[in-house]
């Protein structure tokens, strides 16, 4: 049983503690700054990526639950380093956190917008650029941006049974995949639709808009897609369209998968690509049991009019019982019971980027 | 030596910052002799690639610097230095 939670959002770190059966806000970090995402490694560490808009991206790793904060050198490309021919690299946003897995101790994963990969081999006190994604044949003409002005990387999940083997999600390119440590990649897009291309069936130019796997069965993947929602069962080689047909559950951001159950994931819709609101400005959360063939909205304590919240593709977590989900519009909704019945925890709050159980 | 003056901002992540003398015959050397007295302070200041931050500016006596990506402007010993931010966001 989660008991904190941490909020990156657009004025800082919002930290929730669980008091009862409740949950209270009890702290916040870095007042007035964004944080585009807040994340906890297999130490316990607490990290947090900043976005200072005039001061650059910054990193900071608290060791005692953010009583007090370290600053590490925030991952950043090399002088020479180029988006494409004649543009200059430089981190914008520091968009994706992962460990390096019980194998890999020290090793902690960052992905950036634009599309760089970072490692560090000593919990943050340095980090290098993954070459061999960065020199990915294409990447300059065939990765683009999606709602950023560059790709980026927004997904990184290390193989609980192979800490060598990575999956990544970019918006736009699509997944790639290494299976010795980020040395050689390939990509695995095969089934994935990108109605935006002149060829929706392209091997490269999708747009994941976050990919989740089931902690328990890891072959089975979900993606949240710009053009539905996606499930593979065999660890990215093929992925199959399950989205809802004629119901909310096809356009949105976040995606959560269960961690026991490989057919339960839970997403949070939004009313097209166009318009970007809850759908029929009545918010839900669609979860499905087996595996995507059908999804329920569940709507029980949640606003159903005059709705103007979506869900960013890092704020909605699933732990246990807990869902917990935060929104553009600064609203935070909790479910104690894998979203049967929701409550608002708050309003009035920043526009939350991240939302992950501690 | 130039002087250099900061924006208060930074003193939020730099609270030693304060006006001071640094040696430097152009504006690169200037910021990075400045990061041996503040450590980390120029990568507030600089992009990856090394050029100015967009939303950062940097005047000599009272004139922008002309050269945001190489920091080429040269300086003088009586020189004053600003280190300013742009005024934007919400």
């Amino acid at each position: 049983m989660a008991e904190t939670a941490l909020l990156g959002s657009r004025k800082g770190l919002i930290v929730y503690r669980r008091q009862g059966s409740g949950w209270t806000l009890d702290a916040t970090h870095f007042l007035g700054l964004p944080v585009t995402m807040a994340d906890v490694d297999q130490h316990g560490s607490w990290w947090a990526m900043l976005d200072h808009g005039h001061w650059g991206t910054k990193l900071h790793r608290s060791d005692d639950q953010g009583k007090t904060w370290l600053e590490l050198p925030a991952p950043a490309f090399e002088p020479g380093d180029e988006i494409r021919p004649g543009q200059a690299a430089s981190v914008r946003y520091l968009w994706s956190f992962a460990s390096g897995g019980p194998s890999y101790p020290d090793r902690i994963w960052i992905g950036t917008m634009p599309g760089g990969l970072f490692v560090s081999e000593d919990r943050g006190a340095s980090f290098s650029l993954v070459r061999s994604l960065w020199d990915f044949p294409g990447r300059a003409v065939q990765w683009m941006g999606g709602g950023l002005d560059e790709a980026g990387i927004h997904s990184i999940l290390v193989d609980p049974r192979n800490n060598k083997h990575l999956l990544i999600g970019i918006s736009c390119a699509g997944v790639l995949a290494s299976e010795d440590g980020g040395l050689t990649w390939s990509v695995r897009n095969k089934g994935l639709k990108a109605d935006f291309l002149p060829d929706p069936d392209a091997e490269v130019g999708h747009d994941p808009h976050l990919l989740v796997r089931c902690a328990s069965q890891p072959d089975v993947l979900w993606q949240q897609n710009h053009c539905g929602i996606f499930r593979s069962v065999d660890n990215g080689r093929n992925w199959t369209d399950v989205s809802q047909d004629g119901g909310p559950a096809f356009f949105g951001f976040a995606i959560a998968a269960d961690p026991k159950s490989p057919d339960t994931a839970w997403v949070v819709p939004a009313d097209s690509d166009g318009i970007r609101v809850a759908c029929n400005q009545a918010l839900c959360v669609s979860k499905t049991e087996d595996g995507g063939k059908s999804w329920s909205a569940l709507r029980n304590g949640l606003p159903q009019q005059h709705v103007f919240d979506i869900t960013y593709r890092h704020a909605l977590d699933v732990r246990g019982e807990d869902l917990l989900f935060g929104t553009t519009t600064g609203n935070v909704y909790h479910s104690a019971d894998r979203g049967r019945n929701w409550s608002l925890l708050h309003s009035n709050l920043p526009m939350i980027h991240s939302v992950r159980f501690v | 030596m130039a002087t250099l003056r900061f924006t208060s901002a930074l003193k939020r992540f730099f609270p030693d910052l304060s006006q001071i003398e640094v040696e430097g015959g152009n504006v690169a050397e200037l910021i990075d002799n400045l990061d041996k007295r503040y450590p980390g302070l120029s990568r507030y200041l600089l992009e990856d690639h090394g050029g100015l931050r967009k939303h950062v500016n940097i005047y000599v006596n009272g004139e922008r610097i002309a050269d945001r990506l190489q920091l080429s402007d040269t300086l003088q010993s009586a020189d004053e230095v600003f280190v300013l931010q742009a005024l934007s966001g919400g």
